[in-house]
Parts: C-alpha cells; sequence; structure tokens
C-alpha cells in the first residue's frame, strides 16, 4: 500500500486529513491547527507509517500568493498568459486561504519515507500547539518560526526570538517586510 | 540574542558565576555565543545564543532568481561549499522534475567527496586546536589546502564554489584530473595516519575525548540529530546509502558507526569517513571514464528558470549530516520561500543537554566535535 | 672587594646569559613548531629569523600601556613584576659549569653556592605564583581569575610531588647544595652507568620532570592559560610589555627547570666515562664544563619545545587527578625505597 493510502487510512477515520497534495514525488497532508500534535503522534506511533524523525519545521507566509487578482493582471498585459493560469488557480479555491502556513517535514527512519505535514494559520488566531512534547527537535525551528514569521506556539518552554535579537520589532520573513529592512537598530546595554 | 540574557552577565548569581563565552572567543568557531552559568569549572546552566552572523539568507533568496541563488548557498557552510550548492540545485530539479546526465552526476560526487574530506579535515584539526593539540591541524590543513588547489582549477574559486548549475555542471573535469587525484590521495592518507598517531591512542586525547558529551541514539534522534554525530550514537544512518542521490547506490563503501556518541567516536567517524570517501572518489572516477567524452553535461533547462508552483523539500548527505533545501514555487521567476535546513542546527539546539553538568573545557571539546559551522547555523 | 666584584660580575654575566638564552628560546620555540608543523615559522627577520625576538621585543615595549578601567590598578602592575622577578633570581643557586682558576683565584661557576640550595629554588618558585593570581585578580575579567585559580591549584598541587622528588635526591646526596651534588655525579655507577642522578633516581626523575612541566605550566599542563577554553587564562587583560614580562618570565623559568634537571639528575658539567677536567688546563676546563653543561641544558630545553607541539591538553579534573593521586604515592614509595635502599647499603 503506498503511503498515501496509508496515511488516509490513519487520519481518515477522525477527518483530520483537510487536503493531501502530491508534488514531485513529496506527499504533503493538511490537518487542522487544533489536532497537530495528536497528529503528530498518531504518525510517530502509527506502526505501518512510523515518521519517528522530525526532519525540519518551517513557516511560509502566503500574502503574494492570496492576492492574485493584481499581478496576473500587470504580467497578462506584458504577455505572459501561463502566469496567470497558474496564479489563478488558489483564487477559484473559494475564499482567500489563511495567511501562514507551518510546515512539518516527517521522516520514517525504517522506510526512509518523508511526509509534509501542513497547518494553515489565519492571521487572527496566531497561535499553533508546540510539538517539542513530541520532538525536542522542534525547539529551536519553533522559535525561528516564531522569530521570523511571529506565529506563536503555544506550550513552548522557551519562545524567544532566536535569530533577530529580542526586541526587534518586526518579523522579517513576512512578506510586506522590505529586503533591506526598516532600518531597526540593536542597542546594547552595558552595565554601569 | 537578548539584551540582558538570562542569567545575567556581569551579575553573578548566588553561589554561582556567569561566564559569557563568545561571540569573540578562540573556541567559538566564528560567531557563537554561549552564557554559562558555571560552578568553579563546572557547567551548571547553558545558554546558546546563536544569529550573530544571520545575513537572511532565506529571505536573499525570495529576491533572487533560482540561479543568482547558487552563490549564496556557498556561504552557508563555508567549510565545504560543494554539498551546499549541490543539494540546492538538486531541490530545484526536483521541483522541475528535471533528470540530471550521468556524468554530471558523477562530477559531482567526486566534487562532494572532495568536499567532504576538505570538510572533515578542518573540524578534526580544530577539535585538535581546541583540545591543545596544535600539530594535527597543520598536517590536515595543508592537505585541505591541496583539495582547494583541485577546486581552484576546476573553477577558480577555492571557498566559494559556486559549484554546478541547476540541471547539471557547467564544466567538465580537467584532462588532469586522474594525474592530481593520484598525487593528492598519498597526501591525504598520509596526513590522516600521522593524525592518528599523534591522536588517536594518545593517553591524553583519549581522556579528554571518551565518555565526554556521551549521548544517546534515542535522545540524538529525538533532538534530530543527523550525520556523523547521529552515526557516533549507533545510528547507522546515511542518506547516501538509505536514499541514494547522485548513483551513490553504484559505490560500495563503508558508514561507520560509533557506540557511545561521545567526541572520541565523532572524531573516529569522521577519521573513518575520510577513507571511505577516498574510495567513492576512486570508484566515481572509474565510471566517469568509462562514460562517452561528449556526453551532455547539463539536462535541457530553460534559460529563464521557472518551476510549476508546488513545494518540495531534498536533501543529501553533508559532511555535517542532512542538510535539505525546501523549495516552495509560486510559478514565477524567484522563489516563493526557500527553507534551508542546516544539520548543525538541530544539532547545536541539543548542546546543552549535551554539556551541562561537564567542565569548561569539555564545552569546548564538544562544540568543536559538533562542527557547528556559524554560516549555516545562523544563515 | 675582590670578591664582592667577581660576585657582581657573575651576577651580570649570569643574568644577561639567561635572559639572552631565553630570548632565543622564543625564538627556538617559534621555528621549533614550524619544524615539527611542516610550515617555514618566522624566517623574515634577519638570517633564520633569528631577529625575529628583536622584533617582538621592539613591539611589546613601544605598545601603549592599556590598564582597562575596572581593573584594580596595583594589582594589575604588581602581577607581571611579581611574576618576572622570582623567575629571574631562581637562576641564582644553579650552577652553569665547573669552576674556572683566573690569576690563581678559583671562582665557581655559580652565582651563589648556598647550602639550601634547592630549597631557595623551591621556595622563589612557589612566589611566582602570586604573581598570576594577582594579575588574575587585578584584572576584573571572570576567564583571568578562572585562570589565575588554576594556576594557584596546579602550582599547589604539583609542588608536592616535585618537593618530594627532590627529597629523596636528599636521601641520595645526603646535601641541598647544587654543586656538591653536581661534584658527586663523576665517574660511573656500578662500573658501567656514568655516575648521574638519573640512574640513582629513575622514578624521582620521572615525577621531576612531570612536575616540573606543570610548574613550568607547559602543555600539557597549560590550563592557566588554555587559549581555548579560558581565552589567555590570567594574562587575557594585559598587553604591552606587561604582558611580555610574563611571556618572558615562563621562559626563564624552563632556563631554570631545565638547569635544575641537568645539575641533578643528568651529571650536570661531567662528560660520561671521561674526566675532561683532568685532561685540561683550568681556563679551558672551565670553559669546555659550561659548554657541556650548556648543551645539556639545550636538549631540555628542545625538549619542551617538543612535548608543546607533540601533546593534547589535559583536563581540569584530570590534571588535579594526576597530581594527587598519581604523582604524591608515586613520590612517596620513591621515598620509601630510596630510604629502603640507603638503610641497607650504608
Amino acid at each position: 500500500m503506498d503511503l498515501k493510502n496509508r496515511v488516509e487510512q490513519c487520519l481518515g477515520p477522525e477527518n483530520f486529513v483537510v487536503a493531501m497534495i502530491e508534488c514531485q514525488g513529496d506527499l504533503s497532508v493538511e490537518v487542522p491547527k487544533r489536532s497537530v500534535v495528536d497528529v503528530m503522534r498518531l504518525l510517530r506511533d502509527t506502526p505501518d507509517l512510523g515518521f519517528n524523525f522530525l526532519s525540519d519545521l518551517l513557516g511560509v507566509d502566503n500574502l503574494d500568493l492570496n492576492k492574485p487578482k493584481k499581478k496576473p493582471k500587470k504580467k497578462t498585459e506584458e504577455g505572459e498568459g501561463a502566469e496567470a493560469e497558474a496564479e489563478e488557480e488558489p483564487k477559484e479555491k473559494g475564499p482567500l486561504p489563511p495567511r501562514y502556513e507551518v510546515v512539518y517535514l516527517l521522516l520514517c527512519l525504517e522506510r526512509n519515507e518523508r511526509l509534509q505535514v501542513k497547518v494553515r494559520v489565519e492571521e487572527n488566531d496566531m497561535e499553533v500547539d508546540t510539538l517539542t512534547p513530541v520532538w525536542k527537535a522542534a525547539d529551536w525551528p519553533e522559535r525561528e518560526v516564531f522569530d521570523m514569521f511571529g506565529i506563536r506556539f503555544k506550550g513552548h518552554p522557551n519562545l524567544k526570538r532566536l535569530l533577530m535579537w529580542d526586541d526587534f520589532p518586526a518579523h522579517p520573513l513576512r512578506k510586506d517586510y522590505p529586503l533591506e529592512g526598516q532600518g531597526e537598530e540593536r542597542h546594547l546595554i552595558y552595565d554601569d | 540574542m537578548n539584551q540582558n540574557p538570562t542569567p545575567q552577565t556581569g551579575h553573578d548569581t548566588g553561589d554561582y558565576v556567569t561566564v559569557n563565552i563568545g561571540p569573540s572567543h578562540p573556541a567559538m568557531h566564528g560567531t557563537l555565543r554561549v552564557v554559562a552559568l558555571t560552578d568553579g569549572e563546572s557547567l551548571i546552566k547553558v545558554d546558546p545564543e546563536i544569529g550573530y552572523l544571520h545575513r537572511g539568507v532565506e529571505k536573499l533568496g525570495e529576491n533572487l532568481t533560482y540561479h543568482q541563488f547558487i552563490p549564496i548557498t556557498d556561504r552557508l557552510n563555508y567549510c565545504s561549499a560543494i554539498p551546499n550548492n549541490v543539494s540546492y540545485e538538486m531541490a530545484v530539479e526536483k521541483l522541475m522534475g528535471i533528470e540530471v546526465p550521468e556524468k554530471a552526476q558523477l562530477i559531482r560526487v567526486i566534487m562532494m567527496e572532495l568536499a567532504r574530506i576538505a570538510d572533515h579535515q578542518v573540524c578534526i584539526g580544530i577539535l585538535g586546536v581546541d583540545l591543545g593539540a596544535f600539530t594535527p591541524f597543520f598536517y590536515l590543513i595543508i592537505q585541505r589546502e591541496e583539495i582547494y588547489e583541485i577546486f581552484e582549477w576546476f573553477n577558480g574559486a577555492r571557498l566559494t564554489n559556486t559549484f554546478g548549475r541547476i540541471g547539471g555542471v557547467d564544466a567538465d573535469l580537467p584532462d588532469d584530473f586522474e594525474e592530481r587525484w593520484e598525487e593528492l590521495k598519498p597526501g591525504v592518507r598520509k596526513a590522516n595516519d600521522e593524525t592518528e598517531k599523534l591522536l588517536t591512542h594518545n593517553r591524553i586525547w583519549m581522556d579528554r575525548t571518551i565518555g565526554v558529551s556521551a549521548f544517546s541514539a534515542e535522545d540524538a534522534l529525538n533532538w534530530g540529530f543527523t550525520g556523523p554525530c547521529l552515526r557516533a550514537c549507533g545510528v547507522k544512518r546515511d542518506l547516501r546509502i538509505d536514499e541514494p542521490y547522485c548513483m551513490y547506490d553504484k559505490f560500495k563503501f563503508e558508514v561507520p558507526v560509533g557506540k557511545h556518541g561521545d567526541v572520541f567516536d565523532r572524531y573516529i567517524v569522521r577519521m573513518i569517513e575520510m577513507e571511505e570517501s577516498i574510495k567513492i572518489i576512486d570508484q566515481a572516477y572509474k565510471l566517469y571514464k568509462e562514460m562517452p567524452a561528449d556526453a551532455p553535461l547539463m539536462a535541457r533547462v530553460p534559460k529563464v528558470i521557472k518551476p510549476p508552483a508546488g513545494e518540495v523539500y531534498s536533501a543529501l548527505e553533508s559532511p555535517n549530516g542532512e542538510l535539505g533545501f525546501f523549495v516552495k514555487s509560486d510559478g514565477s521567476a524567484n522563489p516563493y520561500r526557500i527553507r534551508i535546513r542546516p544539520p548543525c542546527y538541530m544539532i547545536y539546539q541539543a548542546f546543552p543537554e549535551l554539556v551541562e553538568g561537564e567542565l569548561i573545557a569539555d564545552l569546548v571539546a564538544c562544540l568543536s566535535s559538533l562542527n557547528v559551522i556559524a554560516g549555516e547555523l545562523d544563515r | 672587594m675582590d670578591d664582592w666584584l667577581i660576585a657582581i660580575i657573575k651576577v651580570v654575566c649570569i643574568w644577561v646569559w639567561v635572559l639572552l638564552i631565553a630570548v632565543v628560546m622564543t625564538w627556538v620555540e617559534r621555528r621549533g613548531a614550524a619544524l615539527i608543523q611542516d610550515r617555514p615559522g618566522p624566517n623574515r627577520a634577519g638570517p633564520f629569523g633569528l631577529f625575529q625576538p628583536l622584533a617582538d621585543g621592539i613591539k611589546l615595549f613601544t605598545k601603549e600601556e592599556i590598564i582597562p578601567t575596572k581593573a584594580q590598578k596595583l594589582l594589575y602592575i604588581m602581577g607581571p613584576l611579581l611574576f618576572a622577578l622570582p623567575a629571574f633570581s631562581a637562576y641564582a643557586v644553579v650552577p652553569f659549569g665547573d669552576k674556572i682558576v683566573l690569576g690563581g683565584k678559583e671562582i665557581i661557576l655559580q652565582v651563589s653556592d648556598v647550602n639550601i640550595g634547592f630549597l631557595f629554588i623551591l621556595a622563589i618558585g612557589s612566589m611566582g605564583v602570586y604573581g598570576v593570581i594577582l594579575g588574575g585578580w587585578g584584572s576584573t575579567n571572570k576567564y583571568s581569575i578562572l585562570g589565575g585559580l588554576r594556576c594557584t591549584a596546579q602550582m599547589v598541587s604539583y609542588e608536592v610531588p616535585l618537593g618530594l622528588a627532590l627529597l629523596a635526591i636528599v636521601f641520595v646526596y645526603g646535601t641541598f647544595s647544587l654543586r656538591d651534588i653536581s661534584l658527586a655525579q663523576q665517574g660511573t655507577f656500578l662500573g658501567f652507568l656514568p655516575n648521574w642522578g638519573i640512574f640513582k633516581q629513575p622514578l624521582g626523575f620521572i615525577l621531576f620532570i612531570v612536575a616540573a612541566y606543570a610548574e613550568a605550566s607547559r602543555v600539557p599542563f597549560d590550563l592557566p592559560e588554555a587559549e581555548s577554553e579560558i581565552v589567555s587564562g590570567y594574562h587575557t587583560e594585559y598587553g604591552s610589555m606587561r604582558l611580555g614580562l610574563y611571556l618572558f618570565g615562563e621562559y626563564v623559568n624552563l632556563v631554570t627547570i631545565s638547569g635544575v634537571i641537568v645539575a641533578l639528575y643528568f651529571g650536570s658539567w661531567h662528560m660520561p666515562y671521561i674526566d675532561l677536567g683532568a685532561y685540561l688546563g683550568p681556563i679551558s676546563w672551565g670553559i669546555v664544563s659550561f659548554c657541556i653543561f650548556f648543551l645539556k641544558v639545550s636538549f631540555f630545553l628542545w625538549m619542551f619545545v617538543w612535548v608543546r607541539w607533540t601533546l593534547p591538553r589535559f583536563r581540569y579534573d584530570q590534571i588535579m587527578g594526576l597530581g594527587w593521586r598519581g604523582l604524591i604515592p608515586l613520590a612517596l614509595f620513591n621515598i620509601f625505597i630510596t630510604a629502603l635502599f640507603i638503610q641497607l647499603t650504608v
């Protein structure tokens, strides 16, 4: 039985799976945000899945993907029809998808299978349950996602900024943050 | 990276003293910082802080074209740039469904294994320096210099190679590669041999490394360890064998495995891996010679790379462990999101667990043996 | 008056000589390291880079002297002085040759042949630790304090086996005077060995040399300044000639230690099997004995360099373990055996 069916079988009855996409052999499963920790435990402990290794955890900002109306028009004027078609796809899927995604990259060491688990995060509810009780490896990646996107992880033992300094005002990997920065400066405070 | 880190630097907490190690410290490999709460010489609490070399590589990637990002990947693990380049190229190729010609794959293998040798040489050399044994460092670094000569003469750059292109490699191996390689091989072996003689059975070296920051296999997997550090814990996992890429399934080589996951095992695993890399290069070059001289080096790739919308994750076994690239495309000429999974990022987050309760000198030994490279850690 | 003059000349000569060796040692150290590590080493200043120490000296002397704002000034300034002065004066009781006869006056080649000999060296050697601990404390730097503490603990611990190893020597020769011990090493031992201390005290020699390396805080015992762990240890905050005094004092210590090793264990100025003194005139014997002594000292100086670039560094707990659990019981055992042997033979 291939991976897709197995994952469906495992997560199906509880209706965990929101969507399932395959891209160049990479299977990604979208699950509801509230049940992410349960899903991870299931994926880890179900014998015929056994995703026992958290390879990585990352955030994605879909801001540019979600507003396809403006850009394709400009580009169609420039004569890139194929581009417009590709970007219009999400529009047809109904209401605007949530702005952020958290993607978990799982790995099964026994069968060398990989799985992407995806969680959508709405802009007005930027909190996801932490994965640190399941895998300690989630510690820094979650801090980094918080640092870069501002998504909070509920129950994380030490949710501080990881790469930027503590009172950095913005979240730099958001699509609306300019590449050149906004002129933030770090003011070092020395004793005495 | 907080302004007043807790425990606070400059103030002492009860009977303990806070020692701020780094970011400018001889043993802190570039720009790492560890705030350590110490009781005399022993470490009570260790708090690693990273980000001092953060250059926003992932943000940069979103604003460059697919090809323009290759030189940026050089700056991740600057001790071995080639696996970074190849890993990124492989991710984009996977996204576009490109099949890379075999000859190009072989050239990639040869160069990546050379880079692996160079990386391990630096790692072991620095480990020696940090433990006070200065001499092996020079033996190894002289040989690394020779490897860099090969890189330089292959594509003009020594450290930041910008090796290969999406869809293959840009240049063939020069004609006298075999000569150079045969010249280099005994040198590398001799340097390893001398290092082994100076260190491996040295009583002081054994005392300093055996049992220091030992880690169990379960803990290592839980923390996301990969590469030599995981193998030192006794888990036989190597992407070159488990998820073969670049024709690695055609080569015969051993994957060394340690037992206790301590500094000594990490050192030994790296020593053996260098020898195995030499074997792989020999086999790859043999296969390479069997290829016709005019075999293609590049797959058919459009001039402007616009992968179809989608997202893939592709990883390879870099000298430090699993180096993965998550690439998301929206169909335009710029990647929508690039996420780099640097191996030592996952390893370094377990640092407090590895060294708490040990002595200050062990902190330095452990850090060197993990081969934490600030460039790929902070991106 | 003559005696005074001779004493002053001897003091000045030996002082200059020891300093000169120490200066050359910095060059030997670098060139030796380069030789061991397959690289050229400093080779620009003068022939074979021989003027490199001079250039370093000029640099250190002309650099701006900086005292950290938070440092405790008095201690900070006293540190290097307290370290260097004992180092410079310890050589006073170490011989550097037999004797020379000038104008009918017999001059022994030693600044002063005091009858407490190496007790003086032990006492003066222990003084050096004040320089380290005060420098480390006065710098108000955590690395410096750690270095100073490490150095103190190490020096105090290794003085015990050092002293015990020397005690066994006293049992054998019945004197503290280094000159008397040197003189007693003439001839052969058991008929075929040179009558050197090492053959009478083989275990004692090993103990002594290990403890001496620790006292000099050289690799593998260089914890007080372990650069990869605590930056530079007790001299982290020092620059210019104050740092120079620390570094220089260390090399002077090496010369003293090598001199003591040669005088106690390697037959001082005696050639094995041949008593050159019987064949040469008083002046030429003086010079030759000096040369023999110096050659032996050079070997041990080279050994310091050799070991430094070969071995890794101990860890703090291992160094203490080796000292207290390894060397001290052995040293006591050595004393017991020596005493037993003397009791049985005499």
